[in-house]
């Protein structure tokens, strides 16, 4: 293994030194595309300037990055089956929805957390259709599908369309409720607690809350799925 | 701070088309719809997005509408289904 290893090095090294691959700027990964589109050109440059000129460090950046990655659907999970399994802690949550993330340690500072209970009678799911609100600090960052223009024009204009592309299905008396997350609000859904739970415990109960289901495109799962 | 509108306020969204960033979106404008929860007060986001400071907050607002009203449903919806989103009290107009 060892001398794979060194081998790939030299390797490397002789790439570098025959193409001259000694540019000012910090080298990229060899499975990164290097930027092609202006916006990545731009992000690189403004970066690249913020560090020169000692405004950030990259150690801050990075920082900064890792931060964001740390912010998962657990996190929202954990809340959910929290709700589930305590009355007067669902009561809290639904009633100021920052209070009552922030008491399980999960602070939402800057905006206004509106946490939203579907029900028989009513599903929610969420949009951004002006960009990509989303609540990150809970729910993490914003899947693809999330900031496509597909998905936010066609959810409201459409919603039971595209639930049942992600096979979830409601009887038409079901209100479905879409919540265009247009201004200094963030929403989470809390999903309704699947049937057959009642023995679970709240860690069983939070592994079956899906980053979908806190969107509102999906159902929890249910236990015999998980 | 006061506020304008009270929850279950029939309002309607101004039919206007002004130039910049604007935050109303725009299948909503000119639509009916009724204040369903009010989501506190903030900076004016037409004005912050050009490095003003959006004082004094404007009150904002969750209303809903029914998908017939703003898509013209003609049964194509089911009867109860409806749209929110979150408005600025000064695109609102009492009805």
């Amino acid at each position: 293994m060892s001398s794979e290893h060194e081998h790939e090095h030299e390797h490397g090294h002789h790439h570098d030194h025959d193409h001259g691959h000694s540019h000012g700027h910090s080298p990229f990964q060899p499975d990164i595309k290097e930027p092609s589109e202006d916006w990545e050109f731009m992000e690189v440059a403004l970066r690249e300037l913020l560090i020169d000129k000692g405004i950030l460090t990259a150690r801050e950046i990075q920082e900064k990055i890792e931060d964001y990655e740390g912010r998962t659907p657990e996190n929202g999970a954990k809340i959910v089956a929290r709700a589930w399994v305590d009355p007067a802690y669902k009561a809290r949550l639904l009633a100021d929805g920052n209070a009552g993330v922030a008491e399980l340690g999960h602070p939402f500072d800057g905006l206004k957390l509106v946490v939203v209970e579907n029900t028989a009678d009513v599903h929610h799911m969420v949009v951004c259709t002006l960009c990509s609100c989303y609540p990150r600090a809970l729910i993490g960052i914003p899947p693809l599908w999330y900031k496509s223009r597909e998905y936010r024009a066609r959810t409201v204009r459409e919603p039971r369309a595209v639930l049942a592309e992600f096979g979830t299905h409601l009887p038409d008396d079901v209100e479905v409720r879409v919540l265009d997350s247009t201004a200094d609000c963030r929403y989470l859904v809390l999903p309704r607690r699947p049937e057959g739970t009642e023995a679970m415990s709240e860690a069983e109960l939070a592994a079956l809350v899906t980053r979908d289901s806190m969107i509102g495109t999906a159902l929890a799962r249910s236990p015999a799925k998980a | 701070m006061s506020e304008r509108f009270k929850i279950g306020d029939t309002v309607r969204v101004a039919a206007a088309s002004p130039p910049g960033h604007i935050r109303t979106p725009l299948y909503l404008r000119g639509h009916t719809g009724r204040i369903v929860r009010l989501l506190g007060h903030f900076p004016n986001p037409e004005r912050l997005a050009y490095g003003m400071h959006g004082l004094p907050e404007l009150a904002l607002y969750q209303v809903v509408f029914t998908m017939d009203e703003v898509w013209g449903g003609d049964g194509k919806y089911a009867p109860r289904d409806t749209v929110t989103a979150d408005l600025y009290e000064h695109w609102l107009e009492p009805i």
